[in-house]
Order: C-alpha cells, then sequence, then structure tokens
C-alpha cells in the first residue's frame, strides 16, 4: 500500500470555559466543582488517500469544525497527532511547515467572520501569492481574475470589500482564495451551504475539475447529503466527538451499519416530499458538557440495549473498508 | 378573503457608489398571508438578503429604498417611526439574519442577550426570563442548556449559534418571521426538530414565515408558495406544486436542473452556463437573456412583466417554458 496522505492519530481537542479568579479559588479548594471540560473532538483517528475525497458528516456542534480548524493547523490538538506526507506536523520547522500551511489550505464555513472587512478582494485572493512570493508581481492580478471566474463572479468585483458582497458571494470568495494557492489537500467546512444549487453545481464541479487536473485532495464537511453523496469516495460520520462509522459512500448511503447514521439519512429532505410534518427528536439530546455513559447515542437510540448503557462501543472494522461503533455489530466485544 | 398580513409593492432598494445608483431590490411584489409560510429562493446575489432588511427597514447608507409600499397588517412600515419598528421588529416581526454574528454581541453570554430579547418587549424578572431562554435553547436542540447560557457566543458552533437566532425569534410568538438561510449549518435530524417548531407555532399561532433559502428540498417540505428571485426581482410565484413540478421561467426550470438528485453519484453536475451579472452591469430588458437558451428578441429590449396563469402562478418572462417540462 502506498504511504497515507494524510493522517489523524488519536486527535483530541478540549475547551474548558474561562473561569473567574473567585472560581478558580473555590475550585482549588474543593467548594465548587471546577468548570466542565468540553471535549469537542474526543479521539479521532482518519487516514486520507491521495487524490480522495472523504467527507464529515455529523450533527450540529458535534466537532466538525473543530477537527477541520485541528487539521490544518490553525488550532494546536490538545492530543494527538497530525501526520501530513508521513511527517508530523508539529515537528515542521521553517520551510516545510510553510508548505504544510500553504499546501492545506481552508474554506471557512463562516462567510462573514472569515474575510478581513478592510481588504478589497483582489488583495484578500491575492494575498498568499503575494506574501509568499508564489507568482511574479505581474502575473497575480490576472490569477485573481481567473479565481473570481471560476467562481462565478464578475471580475468588476474585484476592487470591492466584502460587506459589499452577499452571504454566497462571500462564500465564494473563501473558496477562491483558497484555491488561488493551488493546494494539495482542501479541506472544506460547509463550503456551498450559502449558494444557490445552480452555483453549488458549478463548484463541485469546478472542485472535481481541479482533482482531476492537479489530484487535489479534500476532506469535505458539510451537512447536505445529496452533496455528500455526490462527490464522495468515503464518508465518515461524527457523533459527539468521535467518528461512529466510516466506509465507502456508496455503500453508508445505501446501508447504513449505525443507527445514527441511519436516522440522518432517514430525515434527509427531498423535493419529491410536500406538505411533511416534521416530527421532534425521539429521545433526549446528549450534551458534550456531561455525555452519557456507554454509547453516547444511547438516549436517542432505538436499538439500545442493556449493554448500551454500560459500555462504549468502539470504531471496528465490520466489513473490508468499513468501521461502525456500535454493538450491534461488535458482538464479540463485552 | 382575508387581507394580507404582508403585502409589498413595487419595492426598490438601491446601493449608492460613486459612478450612480444600483439597484439589488428592482420592483418586488410580494404577498404573505396570516400562517402562509413562502419560501424565498434564488440566484446568489438576486437580492433576497436586502429584500429582507428592507422590508424590517434595516438599510443603511449607502442602501436606500427608493420606492414601493411595504404593508404590515395595512400600516405602511416605510412611514413608520424609528420607534414604532423598533416596537415591531423582535415582537411581531421577528428576523433570522444570514450573518448570525449580527444579531450576537460577542461580549455578552447567550444567556444575557436572550433575556433582554424577553425583557424588551414583556416585563418579567431576569429568573423567569433566564428559564423561559432555557426552555427556548432546549427546543432548538441544544442540549445543557442552562450551562450553554453562561457561554458567549464564540464557544457555540456555527450551527448552534444559527439555533440561539431562530430561538430568539421564536420567543415572543410573533405574527411574521423572516429567516435568512437559518438553516444552513444544521445537520438533517437537527433541523427537522426545528421545522417541527417552525410548524407547530404556524399552526398554534398562526405565525406566518417568509423563509430564504437555497435548500429546494426544504421549501418543498414545508413552504406553501415559493417565490424565486433574480437579478433583483421575483421572476416566478406560485404554489409549491406548480413552481417545482411546473415552473414557467427559465431561470427556475435551469435551477431545478442543478440539484445533484437529477444526475448520478460522480457525474457532472447540470449549472446554468454563465455569471449572473453584478448590480452595475445588468443587461437591458430581461436581466436573465445572456444566460437563456429559450430568449427571442423582444427579450433584449424589453423587460418581461408579470404574468398571472390561472393557477395563480406567476412569472415574468416573454417567452415561458412550455407547461409539462421536466425539471
Ligand atoms: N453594502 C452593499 N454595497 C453594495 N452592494 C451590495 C451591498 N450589500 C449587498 N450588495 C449587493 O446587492 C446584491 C444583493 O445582495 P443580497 O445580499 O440581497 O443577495 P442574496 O440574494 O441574499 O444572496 P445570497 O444567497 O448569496 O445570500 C448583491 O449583488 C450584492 O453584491
Ligand atoms: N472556542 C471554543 N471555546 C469553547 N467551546 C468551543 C469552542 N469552539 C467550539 N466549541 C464547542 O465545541 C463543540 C464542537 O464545535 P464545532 O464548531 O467543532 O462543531 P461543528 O460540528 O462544526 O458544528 P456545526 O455543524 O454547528 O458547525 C461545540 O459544543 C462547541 O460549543
Ligand atoms: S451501541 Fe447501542 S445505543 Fe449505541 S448506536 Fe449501537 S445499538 Fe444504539
Ligand atoms: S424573457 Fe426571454 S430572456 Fe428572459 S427568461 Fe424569458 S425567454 Fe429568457
Ligand atoms: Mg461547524
Ligand atoms: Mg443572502
Amino acid at each position: 500500500m502506498t504511504e497515507p496522505f494524510f493522517e489523524l492519530r488519536g486527535v483530541k481537542k478540549y475547551f474548558r470555559s474561562k473561569a473567574t479568579l473567585a472560581q478558580r479559588i473555590l475550585a482549588a479548594t474543593g467548594s465548587v466543582p471546577p468548570p466542565p471540560v468540553l471535549k469537542a473532538v474526543d479521539g479521532v483517528d482518519l487516514t486520507v488517500t491521495r487524490g480522495e475525497v472523504l467527507s464529515l458528516v455529523g450533527e450540529s456542534g458535534c466537532g466538525k469544525s473543530t477537527l477541520a480548524r485541528a487539521a490544518t493547523g490553525i488550532t494546536k490538538p490538545t492530543a494527538g497527532d497530525i501526520v501530513y506526507e508521513g511527517r508530523r506536523v508539529a515537528e515542521l520547522r521553517g520551510k516545510d511547515r510553510l508548505d504544510y500551511l500553504l499546501k492545506v489550505q481552508m474554506v471557512f464555513q463562516d462567510p462573514y467572520a472569515s474575510l478581513n472587512p478592510r481588504m478589497q478582494v483582489r488583495k484578500i485572493i491575492g494575498e498568499a501569492l503575494r506574501v509568499h512570493g508564489l507568482l511574479p508581481k505581474s502575473e497575480i492580478d490576472a490569477a485573481v481574475d481567473k479565481a473570481l471566474t471560476e467562481v462565478g463572479l464578475d471580475v468588476a468585483y474585484r476592487n470591492r470589500y466584502p460587506h459589499q458582497f452577499s452571504g454566497g458571494q462571500r462564500q465564494r470568495i473563501g473558496i477562491a482564495r483558497a484555491l488561488a494557492v493551488k493546494p494539495g489537500f482542501l479541506v472544506c467546512d460547509e463550503p456551498v451551504s450559502a449558494l444557490d444549487v445552480s452555483i453549488q453545481a458549478q463548484v463541485i464541479n469546478l472542485f472535481m475539475d481541479v482533482r482531476e487536473k492537479h489530484g487535489l485532495t479534500y476532506l469535505f464537511v458539510s451537512h447536505d447529503l445529496g452533496i455528500v453523496r455526490h462527490i464522495s469516495d468515503r464518508v465518515a460520520i461524527m457523533y459527539l466527538g468521535r467518528i461512529v462509522e466510516i466506509g465507502p459512500a456508496s455503500a453508508v448511503f445505501t446501508e447504513p451499519a449505525h443507527p445514527y447514521s441511519a436516522a440522518l439519512i432517514a430525515a434527509s429532505p427531498s423535493t419529491a416530499r410536500r406538505k411533511r410534518a416534521f416530527q421532534p427528536l425521539k429521545g433526549e439530546l446528549p450534551s458534550p458538557l456531561a455525555p452519557p455513559g456507554g454509547c453516547p447515542f444511547h438516549p436517542r437510540c432505538g436499538h439500545a440495549m442493556a449493554k448500551c448503557h454500560e459500555v462504549r462501543p468502539i470504531l471496528k472494522e465490520i466489513a473490508p473498508g468499513r468501521s461502525a461503533a456500535c454493538h450491534l455489530h461488535n458482538s464479540d466485544d463485552t | 378573503m382575508t387581507s394580507p398580513l404582508l403585502e409589498v409593492r413595487g419595492l426598490r432598494t438601491v446601493f449608492h457608489d460613486l459612478a450612480g445608483a444600483w439597484p439589488a431590490v428592482d420592483g418586488v411584489d410580494l404577498v404573505v398571508q396570516p400562517g402562509e409560510i413562502v419560501g424565498l429562493v434564488g440566484e446568489s446575489g438576486s437580492g433576497k438578503s436586502v429584500t429582507g432588511f428592507s422590508l424590517v427597514q434595516l438599510i443603511d447608507a449607502p442602501g436606500e429604498i427608493v420606492s414601493g409600499d411595504v404593508l404590515f397588517k395595512g400600516e405602511d412600515l416605510r412611514r413608520a417611526t424609528e420607534e414604532r419598528l423598533r416596537h415591531l421588529r423582535g415582537d411581531r416581526i421577528a428576523m433570522i439574519f444570514q450573518d448570525p454574528l449580527m444579531t450576537l454581541n460577542p461580549v455578552l453570554t447567550i444567556g444575557e442577550q436572550m433575556c433582554e430579547a424577553i425583557q424588551e418587549h414583556r416585563p418579567c424578572s431576569t429568573q423567569e426570563a433566564m428559564d423561559e431562554a432555557s426552555r427556548a435553547l432546549a427546543r432548538v436542540g441544544i442540549s445543557s442548556p442552562q450551562a450553554r447560557l453562561k457561554q458567549y457566543p464564540h464557544e457555540f458552533s456555527g450551527g448552534m449559534r444559527q439555533r440561539v437566532a431562530i430561538a430568539t425569534a421564536l420567543l415572543n410568538r410573533p405574527d411574521l418571521i423572516i429567516a435568512d438561510e437559518p438553516t444552513t449549518a444544521l445537520d438533517v435530524t437537527i433541523q427537522s426538530q426545528i421545522l417541527f417548531e417552525v410548524q407547530k407555532l404556524s399552526r398554534e399561532t398562526g405565525t406566518a414565515v417568509l423563509w430564504i433559502t437555497h435548500d429546494l428540498a426544504v421549501v418543498a417540505e414545508l413552504a406553501d408558495r415559493v417565490a424565486v428571485m433574480y437579478a433583483g426581482r421575483i421572476v416566478e410565484t406560485g404554489t409549491v406544486d406548480d413552481v417545482l413540478d411546473r415552473p414557467r421561467h427559465p431561470y427556475t426550470l435551469g435551477l431545478l436542473g442543478s440539484s445533484a438528485a437529477t444526475v448520478a453519484p460522480g457525474e457532472r453536475l447540470r449549472q446554468i452556463n454563465g455569471a449572473a451579472p453584478s448590480i452595475d452591469a445588468r443587461p437591458s430588458g430581461c436581466p436573465f437573456r445572456p444566460r437563456c437558451e429559450r430568449a427571442l428578441p423582444v427579450c433584449a429590449q424589453i423587460d418581461p412583466p408579470p404574468q398571472v396563469i390561472s393557477n395563480g402562478q406567476s412569472y415574468r418572462c416573454h417567452n415561458p417554458v412550455p407547461e409539462g417540462a421536466v425539471p
């Protein structure tokens, strides 16, 4: 087998709310409990092969953006390793580290907060090219125009500031900025959620063209299961900070192994259905501030057994290339 | 017939710059009945958010509402005082902004902000307000609501921020909710929970909803009627069944045909050729003409006026898609 292109090994990211001085003293003397630790990402192992599209799907708040930010080196994980082309990112220095930061680009979820409000669009898109001397000065304007056109934005927009754009236009500026530096690995956090379906199609087609031409690899965070199914080679389903199922997209969509994956696929809206009577969530929604014991999905799971309240299922291979963390599939573990 | 809750006629909102005034909203007509859920879809940059802002009179310079009427229960909001508007906003009309940070103050906790929203329109103790805020968070699927109320916006995920905005909008049981891309960061099970709450509120309180979104599947499942926007105007409107199953405007047809559901996985998606013009470079006649496969010579000269057909469906096109074309 070829060496993995990108790996996450036991990655964790914990947040602890900032306590006031008084709270800290009280906590130290044991009179009040310390503020709870929020385990946003709690031990994720993931291998991405060169050229594949791996999608990450999961509940709002389950840690997808946190994981994406850790993968791109924007935040430092609390524990675990990020391995890029066989080398641990934490150990990269100087030119190697810069190379990683440029080769691994991110499209941010929030198109409003991720663009510098004081910079014109052509500066935003051309900045990395200029700062790192990726292109001669004279070629930057043309590269910016090409990037704008590719994401369906009129080049007449190039001197405008972010606040003069609509939400979807800003999202496309973020995509153009990431693609302009010709990355090898693109981590996209909800990259098309603010786009109408025709521009979505244009951007997805662009992603696939770039993948074919330059062998770009993608980690694609999205809640749009239609798009995920369309573009992914593999899909990983995340729940409360952990991956609960991973496998080839076609297999996961036709035969989800984990009850949470099945619930997601069943709730997916469709244009063919009209006047649906929407259903409230069944069972209690677990909190990352106070995660339930046993299987974290058990308060909502229709298949929960006695064991599910006690023992946390681990992610195990259930078929070649497919893994799930659910006792229904791991009959031998106790 | 009941009188409409919201009636918009000929709304125009422009942005001024040194070179002129450019219409982001260019003659929008829209009617929303009490208890009705209307989906507003359309091209990115077509003016959906600016329409939403214009309805609640939140347009600041260099933007300006230059003409049109916005009647809310018969009251002309364009002529309402700032005090009257402040009273209506957040109470009778709630707006969920596309950018959740527009509603959320980064230096206040979620609880402080939600209490403020409650107490501004209804006198009650802070404890009562906190309890109500906590229940509101639970309704939008936020667990450990008590602990979450003590956190700041940056400690929330993207979808959790959206849900705070939704919970806040539902607080005072408004007559009209204008929701701008409210569920883009929500997974489908949490989204179902929210749509359940919206349907319930609409059924129980008669709240009407203008749901701005790109998610045609949500519109199909949630809305009664749909309006499609392109280049600052509504180019087609009608019942969900009519517009989604029997679109007459070429843009609507192209939009429906771009969905990933229409091709096999991995295949190239269909897209509408060309790009939307920027607001300062819109063509004469029909604004969709440079991208339209059905364009006629007349389309370059005359801006098509709205045509209403027998089922109430209305479209702006000189050469509409024949009935029975499949998206
Ligand atoms: N402050 C501004 N100054 C100049 N132009 C603006 C300003 N705000 C918006 N625009 C322009 O007005 C048009 C309409 O913007 P609007 O935000 O209403 O689009 P939208 O339909 O909501 O799009 P999206 O689906 O991408 O959110 C866009 O072309 C945008 O570039
Ligand atoms: N800076 C932070 N400080 C404290 N908690 C945080 C911070 N960032 C994220 N969290 C918490 O970590 C968890 C995961 O957040 P994250 O943004 O990764 O979720 P997500 O899966 O991307 O959700 P969404 O789909 O809603 O965007 C949430 O419970 C959130 O409250
Ligand atoms: S381990 Fe048990 S509770 Fe968890 S998903 Fe599987 S069946 Fe459900
Ligand atoms: S009016 Fe003409 S150009 Fe415009 S959508 Fe209809 S056919 Fe196309
Ligand atoms: Mg996120
Ligand atoms: Mg918008």
